[in-house]
């Protein structure tokens, strides 16, 4: 923890420097404590700070999207007596996590078309179905998929908030659940004013597996045969094991 | 404390896992069925994706019926001959029910005609085992010191050709019984994604007339090797065994089959039978109320692709 302040601490003084220094000019800079979040065993979700400073007063909006999906919406009817998945909806392009973070209230910060436009709040994102004659009543299968996104807080369903340090010194916590799917997300910074976007940074995050669990996953893929083997032989050495140990006991 | 499962990709409690584990293990060692009926639906309740829950349970199964095997077969519950006659049907059946599933997936609408054939078999066996469990206690009020009942029925299902003596199991019957029945269990366990002892040990009792110490051993014996072939299949042509959630069932899963048989063999053959009769009917009833019952959310989510 006080190592990251520190850095943190160096890196905003870096950027202080470069915004107020002559070579100044840039409206917005931005950047992230870390540009990987690596999947351990003990891997319980994790926290990015995303830090920056801006060069003239405004608002601050951070979109956080994970790597875009095929997700197909299924809707359960009665049948004969029975739930059975009788409707469903495949959406393109939807983001398999998404989180934003606003320095004032969405709504405050700009107009609905520039929210709609900038995909501004998980109410404004953009799913379109993959097949285009399926655009019917697609309405409730969008919320369904929205509230179920975030009822495995894949979408997050608060604002986050973004705190200025002073007028130009700017910092949000990233914050990621332990179910977080792999993958290269964006981090979008944009800076508005008069609700119009008068600046944006994009800043790569990528999400892997690391270390031993990433080595379990390549060699499950990678030797699928092995593997299957392996997994029997250690079943069957496990349970041989536990009987021999309680009989002791 | 969590832990990540690197083919489930997500962080699961560690107690909650082993104790889950645990008590599954506990069922397995005293009534001789692999408890994937239960473990399945359990660990998808916590998150995880169904295909690595089905195949994980195989590998998880497999464990407890190890220990769960040694433990009966130093009790001297394990008929090894027939136990070899069931398998000879079990791996084909199995083998076939892996491919029958992909197949029924492709088509669609496989998880109501699964629910549905879990509610039909598990009233009907569990029905009939409760029944015969309780007229079975009664007598043994009745007439405690009447004379030997007859050990079985024979009909014509023991008078088929090549006959086998199983001397562990005091029958001296034809093998396409057991063959048979080794062959439709192992289809429906690979089909339901489960190991099949819930079919097998009523099969095996009122079917082939087996004595019911014998039949929660070679039961095991049974499912051990099927759900061996099951995790190998799952693992080589889908990648969904989680190696690492399964270590964590076992260690729970050990712990609670020894425990399991230790009071299967302090309860009478009737118990037993009653005791899982009663367990049939409940998941049973539970399968048919999810199936029957408005949903509190009829949308689900699958993800197709990823870039």
């Amino acid at each position: 923890m006080t190592r990251r302040s520190f850095s943190l601490s160096v890196a905003l003084a870096t950027l202080v420097h470069t915004a107020t220094g002559p070579a100044a000019g840039q409206p917005l800079v931005a950047d992230l404590s870390s540009h990987l979040v690596a999947i351990t065993t003990g891997f319980a979700g994790t926290q990015v700070l995303l830090f920056g400073a801006i060069e003239e007063e405004g608002d601050v909006v951070v979109l956080v999207r994970g790597p875009g999906t095929d997700t197909v919406v299924r809707r359960k009817g009665r049948f004969w007596g029975l739930w059975v998945n009788r409707a469903d909806v495949a959406f393109a392009g939807v983001p398999a996590f998404y989180a934003v973070a606003s320095s004032r209230p969405l709504d405050q910060v700009a107009p609905p078309t520039v929210r709609a436009r900038y995909q501004l709040g998980v109410d404004r994102l953009r799913l379109s179905p993959v097949d285009p004659a399926a655009a019917g009543d697609i309405g409730a299968f969008r919320d369904a998929l929205i509230r179920q996104k975030q009822e495995s807080r894949l979408f997050v369903a608060e604002v986050g908030k973004v705190s200025f340090l002073g007028q130009r010194l700017f910092r949000t916590p990233l914050d990621f659940p332990s179910n977080l799917p792999t993958g290269a997300y964006s981090v979008e910074v944009l800076l508005l004013r008069g609700g119009e976007v008068v600046a944006a940074q994009t800043t790569p995050l990528i999400v892997s597996k690391d270390g031993f669990s990433a080595e379990v996953y390549d060699f499950a893929h990678d030797h699928a045969a092995f593997y299957g083997l392996l997994a029997v032989v250690l079943g069957t050495v496990a349970g041989w094991l536990g009987g021999v140990l309680f009989r002791r006991a | 404390m969590q832990i990540y499962l690197p083919i489930a990709e997500l962080s699961l409690d560690l107690f909650v896992v082993t104790g889950l584990g645990g008590a599954v293990g506990l069922l397995s060692g005293a009534f001789g069925i692999g408890g994937g009926f239960l473990l399945t639906p359990l660990l998808i309740f916590l998150g995880v994706p169904a295909p690595v829950a089905v195949a994980t349970g195989a590998n998880q199964i497999l464990a407890t019926s190890v220990s769960g095997t040694l433990a009966h077969w130093r009790r001297g519950n394990v008929d090894f001959a027939m136990g070899g006659v069931l398998l000879g049907g079990g791996l084909v059946g199995s083998t076939l029910g892996v491919w029958a599933f992909s197949v029924l997936k492709g088509i669609g609408q496989v998880d109501p005609l699964v629910s549905l054939a879990y509610v039909v078999l598990l009233s009907v066996i569990g029905g009939l085992m409760l029944l015969e469990s309780l007229r079975a206690m009664r007598k043994r009020s009745r007439a405690a010191t009447g004379n030997r009942a007859k050990r079985h029925q024979h009909f014509w299902l023991h008078a088929l050709p090549l006959k086998l003596r199983f001397r562990q199991s005091k029958l001296y019957i034809s093998v396409i019984a057991p063959v048979v029945i080794g062959l439709v269990v192992g289809l429906l366990a690979a089909l339901l994604g489960v190991g099949g002892g819930f079919i097998l040990v009523p099969a095996m009792i009122y079917l082939l007339g087996m004595p019911t110490s014998v039949t929660v051993g070679t039961s095991l014996l049974y499912i051990l090797v099927v759900a061996a072939n099951v995790t190998f299949l799952q693992a080589y042509q889908n990648q969904s065994v989680d190696v690492v959630l399964a270590g964590l069932l076992v260690i729970g899963g050990v712990a609670g089959t020894e425990i399991g048989a230790w009071i299967g063999a302090r309860l009478r053959g009737e118990q037993i039978r009653g005791l899982l009769a009663l367990l049939a009917l409940g998941v049973s009833a539970k399968l048919f109320l999810d199936l029957v019952e408005t949903p509190i959310d009829p949308y689900s989510l699958a993800v197709l692709w990823k870039e």
